[in-house]
C-alpha cells in the first residue's frame, strides 16, 4: 500500500528505474492503446471493401480478394485456393455459386467447369489499401462542400470572437465606467449558461433575423462568449496602466492604446482563447444542426451525422467519410500539439 | 550552395508575406483608428469604454440575453404556435405537467414520463461519469507529473480524442461495439458469447459513459497536471528530510494544494455533463428506447424534431436545467471564494 502511494506522490529526481516507474509506463503504454487504438482501428478499417466490413470475427488488415481476367467471361472472377480431392491444392477461378456448390473454372483451360463444395475453396487475398470508398464516399457525401462550410465557420467565428471579446476585455480591465459592474456580472452569471438552454427562442431570434440555413447565424450567437471576455480580462489586469497613460500623453488614441499595446501585449490569452474558438467551433454540432436545414449549408460534423442517418448499413462509406472528417484536425494537432497543450494547461480555462 | 540560395528564397518569401501581413494590419488599424478617432472626438475619453463593449454586448444582449428572457415568455405559454405573440398564456400549466407525478421516484406515475426518465438518466450519467473521469484524470496526471521519458507525448496521446468531434467519437466507438465489432470479435475469440452492446439498455448506458470519459478526460488531465507542476517541488523535499513517507505527503502537501485545481475540474466537469447531447445523439440516437435519453436531447426533441412541436414543454424543461447550471456555478463561486480567503 505504502508503495503505491509513494509512487503515486513522489515527484521527479530519483534516476534508477523503480518498481514504479514500470507501473507507470505499464499504465501509459496501456493508455496508448486505450485512446489510440480505437483511431487506428477506424483507419484501418475504413479501406475495407464492403464485403470484408461486415465479415465476423473482423480481422486487422484490409484483405481484398483477387481477382483474374479469364478468357470467356467478361467480368474478372474472384480467385479461390482449392483442395481437391487427391488432397493436391490448385488456384480456381469462380464463375458462380449455386447453392453449396461453386462453378470453378481452371484459368488456364477455362472451357471446363470444376465443380467444388464450397468447404473446400479459401479465397486468395493480399492486403490492398485502396481509396475506393473514399471515392465512393465523396460522391455522396459532399466533403468538399462541407469542409469548406465548417472551414468558414471555424476562422470567420474565432476571428470575430477575437475582436469582439478583446475588445469588451479591454473596456472591463482598464477603464473605470458607469455599469461596468452590472456588465460584469452578467457575463459571470451567463457563464455556464449554454446555447441549448436557450434553443427554443435564439432560434426564433435567428428566424426573424432570417439567417436561417446561412453561415451568419451559426457564426454571430456564440462570438460573444463571456468564457473569452473573462479569461482575456484576467490577462489584461497583469499589463500595467503606466503603459496607458504613457501613450495617452505621447497623444494616442484610445484605439492607437488597444491595438498597438494592449493586443501584442496579449498574446498568450489570445493565442488560448483562439484555440479554443477553434475546437468550439469546427467540433459544434447542436446549434449549426437547428440553424442549417438545407445540406448544402452543412457543416462537416452535421454533415457526417445526417449522413450516417441516411446509410444506416453502409458501414464502409461511414468509416472512410468519418477519417476524411477527422483528418483536418488531427493534421493541425500533429503540428501544433506542443503549443496547444502546453497554452490549455498554463491558462487552465478557469 | 543550393541550401543556401534556396534558405535565402524561403526567407524572401517569408518577409514578403510578412511585409504583406504587417503592412495589410497596418492598414487596417490605421483606417480603424479613423473611425474610432471620430468617434472619440464624439464622445470623449469617458465614452471610449462603452464603445469598445459595444459590439460584444450587441450580440450577447441579442442572442443569449433577450433569448433568456424570451424563453420564460415560451415556458408560460402554450400551444404549437413558433410566434410568441400568437401563444395563449395558459401560466405555470407547463411546468405543472412537467413536475405532475404521483411518486417521483417512479416515471411511470409521471404524465411527461420521458421527461423524468431523461432527469433519471442525466442524474445517473452525472454522477458515474463525472466520480470516474475525475479519478482516473486524477490518477493519470499524478503519473504524467513523474520523471519519465516520452512524457510529452504521452501528454499529446491524453489529448488526442479532446479534439476530435463528438459525432466522430460516437461513429468510431459505434463501430467498435456494434454486433459485429471488434469487441465482440475479441470476446468470441476467447470462446465467449457476443453481448448486444447498444441493444441492451444497461450496457448501452454503461457504454455512453465509458466513452465521454475516453473522450474529455485529457482536458481535465491537463489542467491537474498544471496544478501538479504549480507545486513547488522543495516542499516535498522538505516533507522528506522531516521524514514524511509518501502517503502523508500526498495527503499533508498534494491534496490541499491541488484542491483549488480539482474544485475547477470537479464543476467544470459536472456543468458539462448536465448538457450531454451531441456524443450521445450520434451513438445510441437517445436509444435503446429511452435508455440514454437525456436532457439536452429531451428538450431538443420537443422544440425541434417531434412531429407536434410543443415549444412551452421545452422552454420550461430547458428552465429548469438553467437552475441547476445556475446553482453548480454559484456553489463553484462559493467555493473559490473560500480559497481565496
Amino acid at each position: 500500500m505504502s508503495s503505491i502511494w509513494e509512487f503515486l506522490t513522489r515527484t521527479r529526481g530519483k534516476n534508477k528505474l523503480h518498481v514504479t516507474d514500470m507501473i507507470t509506463y505499464l499504465y501509459m503504454g496501456l493508455s496508448v492503446i486505450i485512446l489510440f487504438g480505437p483511431v487506428l482501428w477506424l483507419v484501418l478499417s475504413s479501406f475495407k471493401t464492403s464485403a470484408e466490413v461486415v465479415k465476423f470475427p473482423p480481422r486487422l488488415l484490409p484483405y481484398r480478394q483477387e481477382n483474374m481476367e479469364v478468357e470467356g467471361y467478361e467480368e474478372p472472377l474472384p480467385l479461390y485456393n482449392v483442395t481437391l480431392e487427391d488432397g493436391s491444392v490448385v488456384q480456381l477461378a469462380q464463375v458462380r455459386r449455386i447453392g453449396l456448390e461453386g462453378q470453378m473454372v481452371d484459368p488456364s483451360n477455362p472451357e471446363e467447369i470444376i465443380k467444388v463444395h464450397i468447404d473446400d475453396r479459401e479465397p486468395v487475398e493480399k492486403v490492398v489499401f485502396s481509396l475506393d470508398n473514399f471515392r465512393e464516399g465523396v460522391e455522396s457525401f459532399n466533403f468538399a462542400r462541407y469542409l469548406r462550410n465548417s472551414v468558414v465557420v471555424t476562422v470567420t467565428a474565432t476571428i470575430l470572437t477575437l475582436i469582439v471579446n478583446s475588445m469588451a476585455a479591454f473596456a472591463l480591465a482598464k477603464y473605470e465606467f458607469k455599469g461596468r459592474n452590472a456588465i460584469f456580472l452578467i457575463m459571470i452569471g451567463t457563464l455556464m449558461i449554454p446555447l441549448s438552454v436557450v434553443l427554443v427562442p435564439v432560434f426564433l431570434v435567428i428566424t426573424n433575423v432570417g439567417w436561417n440555413n446561412n453561415l451568419l447565424g451559426v457564426i454571430i450567437p456564440g462570438a460573444a462568449t463571456p468564457t473569452g471576455v473573462i479569461l482575456l480580462r484576467q490577462y489584461m489586469l497583469t499589463i500595467p496602466d503606466e503603459l496607458i497613460a504613457a501613450a495617452r500623453i505621447d497623444g494616442a488614441s484610445e484605439w492607437r492604446i488597444y491595438s498597438q499595446v494592449i493586443i501584442p501585449l496579449s498574446r498568450p490569452a489570445l493565442a488560448v482563447l483562439a484555440i479554443f474558438s477553434v475546437m468550439w467551433r469546427w467540433n459544434d454540432f447542436l446549434w449549426p444542426l437547428v440553424v442549417l436545414s438545407r445540406s448544402e449549408m452543412f457543416t462537416l460534423q452535421v454533415g457526417l451525422n445526417s449522413f450516417q442517418g441516411e446509410l444506416n448499413v453502409q458501414w464502409h462509406l461511414i468509416l472512410a467519410m468519418t477519417v476524411l472528417t477527422l483528418l483536418p484536425i488531427t493534421i493541425v494537432f500533429a503540428f501544433l500539439q506542443r503549443n496547444i497543450t502546453t497554452g490549455i494547461a498554463t491558462t487552465g480555462m478557469k | 550552395m543550393t541550401t543556401h540560395s534556396q534558405k535565402n528564397v524561403w526567407r524572401s518569401v517569408g518577409s514578403f508575406f510578412n511585409n504583406g501581413l504587417s503592412s495589410l494590419s497596418n492598414f487596417t488599424i490605421d483606417s480603424m483608428d479613423v473611425v474610432f478617432g471620430a468617434l472619440q472626438r464624439v464622445v470623449g475619453l469617458r465614452g471610449m469604454p462603452y464603445i469598445f463593449v459595444l459590439p460584444n454586448l450587441l450580440i450577447f444582449g441579442i442572442f443569449i440575453v433577450f433569448p433568456m428572457l424570451l424563453n420564460f415568455g415560451y415556458a408560460f405559454t402554450s400551444g404549437i404556435e413558433f410566434y410568441p405573440d400568437q401563444r395563449p398564456w395558459t401560466g405555470t400549466t407547463n411546468f405543472e405537467q412537467l413536475l405532475d407525478c404521483t411518486n417521483y421516484f417512479d416515471p411511470n406515475t409521471c404524465r411527461e414520463d420521458i421527461f423524468w426518465r431523461a432527469v433519471f438518466n442525466t442524474a445517473t450519467y452525472v454522477i458515474f461519469q463525472v466520480g470516474i473521469m475525475v479519478v482516473i484524470s486524477l490518477i493519470t496526471a499524478l503519473l504524467l507529473n513523474r520523471k519519465i521519458r516520452g512524457r510529452g507525448f504521452f501528454r499529446s496521446i491524453f489529448f488526442y480524442p479532446v479534439l476530435l468531434s463528438p459525432i466522430v467519437v460516437a461513429l468510431i466507438w459505434k463501430w467498435i461495439l456494434q454486433e459485429n465489432g471488434l469487441l465482440n470479435g475479441i470476446i468470441t475469440g476467447f470462446g465467449y458469447d457476443k453481448i448486444p452492446f447498444l441493444v441492451d439498455a444497461t450496457w448501452a448506458r454503461f457504454w455512453v459513459i465509458i466513452i465521454s470519459v475516453w473522450a474529455f478526460m485529457g482536458f481535465y488531465t491537463l489542467i491537474l497536471l498544471a496544478g501538479l507542476q504549480a507545486i513547488p517541488s522543495d516542499l516535498y523535499e522538505a516533507a522528506d528530510i522531516d521524514g514524511a513517507n509518501a502517503w502523508q505527503a500526498f495527503y499533508g502537501i498534494t491534496l490541499p494544494l491541488l484542491m483549488p485545481s480539482l474544485i475547477v475540474v470537479l464543476m467544470l466537469s459536472l456543468i458539462r455533463a448536465v448538457q450531454i447531447f451531441d456524443l450521445v445523439f450520434a451513438f445510441t440516437g437517445g436509444g435503446p428506447g429511452t435508455a440514454t435519453l437525456y436532457l439536452v436531447q429531451y428538450i431538443y426533441g420537443k422544440g425541434f424534431s417531434s412531429p407536434s412541436k410543443q415549444f412551452g414543454l421545452a422552454a420550461s424543461a430547458s428552465l429548469l436545467m438553467a437552475g441547476v447550471l445556475v446553482v453548480l456555478t454559484l456553489v463553484q463561486l462559493l467555493f473559490r471564494k473560500e480559497e481565496k480567503a
